[in-house]
């Protein structure tokens, strides 16, 4: 297998964008990414794109055809270009396909990408759409929606270690302070413990400020072998692993409803692949779709003692400049959560961080980041290592 | 969701029933084609659940799913079954009267309808017991 680089990387902006459509914004960020890249789009040889329902948002299949298209790469190019599909953790996955196929040699010059344009429908639709990453037969049909199936977790993590409302509300506040100094979250405004605690209840134990929001959004990312990386950029960004476990669709099938075990296994395998431990990183995206959700992350990842996440948030040992700076970018909770960009999103923000691009949220002398996808209620997670040095 | 794929499980719903493993004697509710633990070295068979079982967590879901609203607030919880198994189910009870540990029943109840005119949806829910 060959070493893999990062290239190229663009974020849209992240929010309510309703002048722009779904191809709009993936193009931007494609487009966006070439350029960082310095490589032309007819170099590529793949794209790989992660994308949750389309269909269900904008009533669009055929995603990966149509981005090509869009992009003037299928006109005499034909580049191929795939769809990629594991609910919130599509984008991470698409990374993942695309760092496989540049690593095993049949493709060089590749992009990444995630796209989910949200806000075309309803909320009620919108949440319906996500309903979908759940088991519809089984948890769907007793009136399970993602804050409930994620309200479970928090209810027996505070049961069985003590972690508190306070607690889960000091993630929301981190990540708001974190992308307030990221130019393209959807949410910008710091929050207090207070304003989470007094916002209104989806469901019990979680607040709306404990929520992520329905977002917009598009990022991309080219990636070519290591050993010709410094063609294109003085700054690649090695891939030092990448994981992917699955575990059960169903929260109630699951070992521990407090531990997401994709998430444990994904991160030990990742950590074997790189030779490393979590001492050796510097930052970490984990998926906060849910304050519950980082506490769990950070603790299935090792960064945490089990049950201890809660009280490592709230002391600010997660904060930047703490002892491991988690969701530097803001996010999903600041940023916004479009499902099948936030995976890409993650890959950008540690990218940015380790070339030292990353502005007032700069982790000082970043030199290795993970990411950290799930899908669903942690049926399937993505985690990959990257680093500035081989 | 279509009445055919409602149909094909319905005998569970209606019935609580669901699977057993012959070859490690695990029990699974929602049903298994495989045993997740012995795959195809396990032997399936239909059981039916006695029916009792606890509450392992819960929530109050305030923010309803589609075609819950009228129902909200309501309680959906995580109930382990007597013979292991877990599932989702709603807990008809009061909000504030729901707790991890509560000893509950299973009750035949309406779950929902595919508009005026559809199927309407049975299945198990619990109440305290």
């Amino acid at each position: 297998m060959r070493d893999v680089a990062i290239i190229g990387v663009k974020n849209t902006k992240f929010g309510e964008m309703w002048e722009r459509s779904f191809r709009d914004i993936v193009v931007e960020a494609g487009i966006g990414a070439i350029e960082d890249s310095g490589v032309s789009g007819d170099r590529l040889d793949g794209m790989y794109v992660g994308n949750m329902s389309g269909g269900q948002f904008v009533e669009q299949e055929h995603i990966g055809a149509l981005i090509a298209d869009y992009s003037g790469l299928s006109l005499d190019l034909h580049i191929p270009s795939t769809r990629v599909e594991a609910a919130c953790a599509s984008g991470g996955l698409a990374f993942r396909q695309a760092v496989m196929a540049v690593a095993s040699g049949h493709e060089d010059i590749v992009m990444a990408a995630g796209v989910e344009k949200m806000t075309d429908v309803s909320s009620t639709a919108a949440s319906s759409a996500l309903a979908a990453a759940a088991d519809r037969e089984w948890e769907g049909i007793m009136g399970a929606t993602f804050p409930g199936l994620y309200a479970m977790i928090a209810r027996m993590h505070m049961n069985q270690y003590g972690t508190t409302s306070e607690q889960m509300a000091a993630v929301a506040v981190k990540n708001h302070k974190n992308g307030s100094m990221n130019p393209i979250a959807q949410y910008k405004s710091p929050i207090t413990v207070d304003s989470v605690l007094n916002s209104i209840m989806v469901a019990d134990p979680l607040h709306i400020f404990d929520c992520s929001p329905i977002t917009d959004g598009a990022a991309a990312v080219v990636l070519a072998p290591a050993d010709i990386a410094h063609e294109y950029t003085d700054t690649p960004i090695y891939i030092k692993a990448t994981a992917q476990a699955s575990d059960t669709i169903a929260l109630h099938d699951r070992r521990d409803i407090t531990t997401l075990d994709a998430s444990v296994s994904a991160g030990k395998r990742a950590f074997e692949m790189a030779k490393m431990t979590p001492a050796d990183i510097d930052l970490v995206e984990v998926h906060d779709c849910f304050t519950i959700a980082e506490i769990c992350a950070i603790e299935d990842l090792g960064f945490a003692k089990k049950g201890e996440g809660g009280k490592m948030t709230e002391e600010g040992e997660t904060a930047i400049g703490g002892k491991i700076a988690v969701n530097t970018s803001g996010g999903l909770k600041s940023c916004g959560h479009p499902v099948g960009a936030t995976g890409i999103k993650q890959v950008v923000e540690v990218t940015q961080q380790l070339r030292g691009e990353a502005g007032g949220r700069q982790v000082d002398g970043a030199e290795v980041g993970m990411t950290h996808n799930v899908g669903g209620s942690g049926a399937t997670a993505v985690v990959h290592i990257l680093a500035r040095e081989r | 969701m279509s009445v055919a794929r409602f149909w094909r499980k319905q005998i569970n719903r209606y019935n609580l029933v669901g699977t057993h493993c012959k070859t490690c004697d695990a029990y699974y509710y929602p049903p298994r084609n495989v045993c997740p633990k012995c795959r195809r070295d396990g032997e399936i068979e239909s059981h039916k659940f006695s029916g009792p079982g606890e509450i392992v967590t819960y929530t109050v879901i305030h923010t309803a799913a589609e075609g819950f609203e009228h129902q909200a607030p309501y309680v959906l919880g995580i109930v382990q079954l007597d013979e292991g198994p877990r599932f989702t189910s709603q807990i008809v009870c009061k909000p504030e009267d729901a707790r991890i540990g509560m000893k509950v029943k299973p009750v035949f109840r309406k779950l929902g309808e595919s508009g005026d005119n559809g199927m309407i949806y049975y299945g198990t829910k619990y109440v305290p017991a």
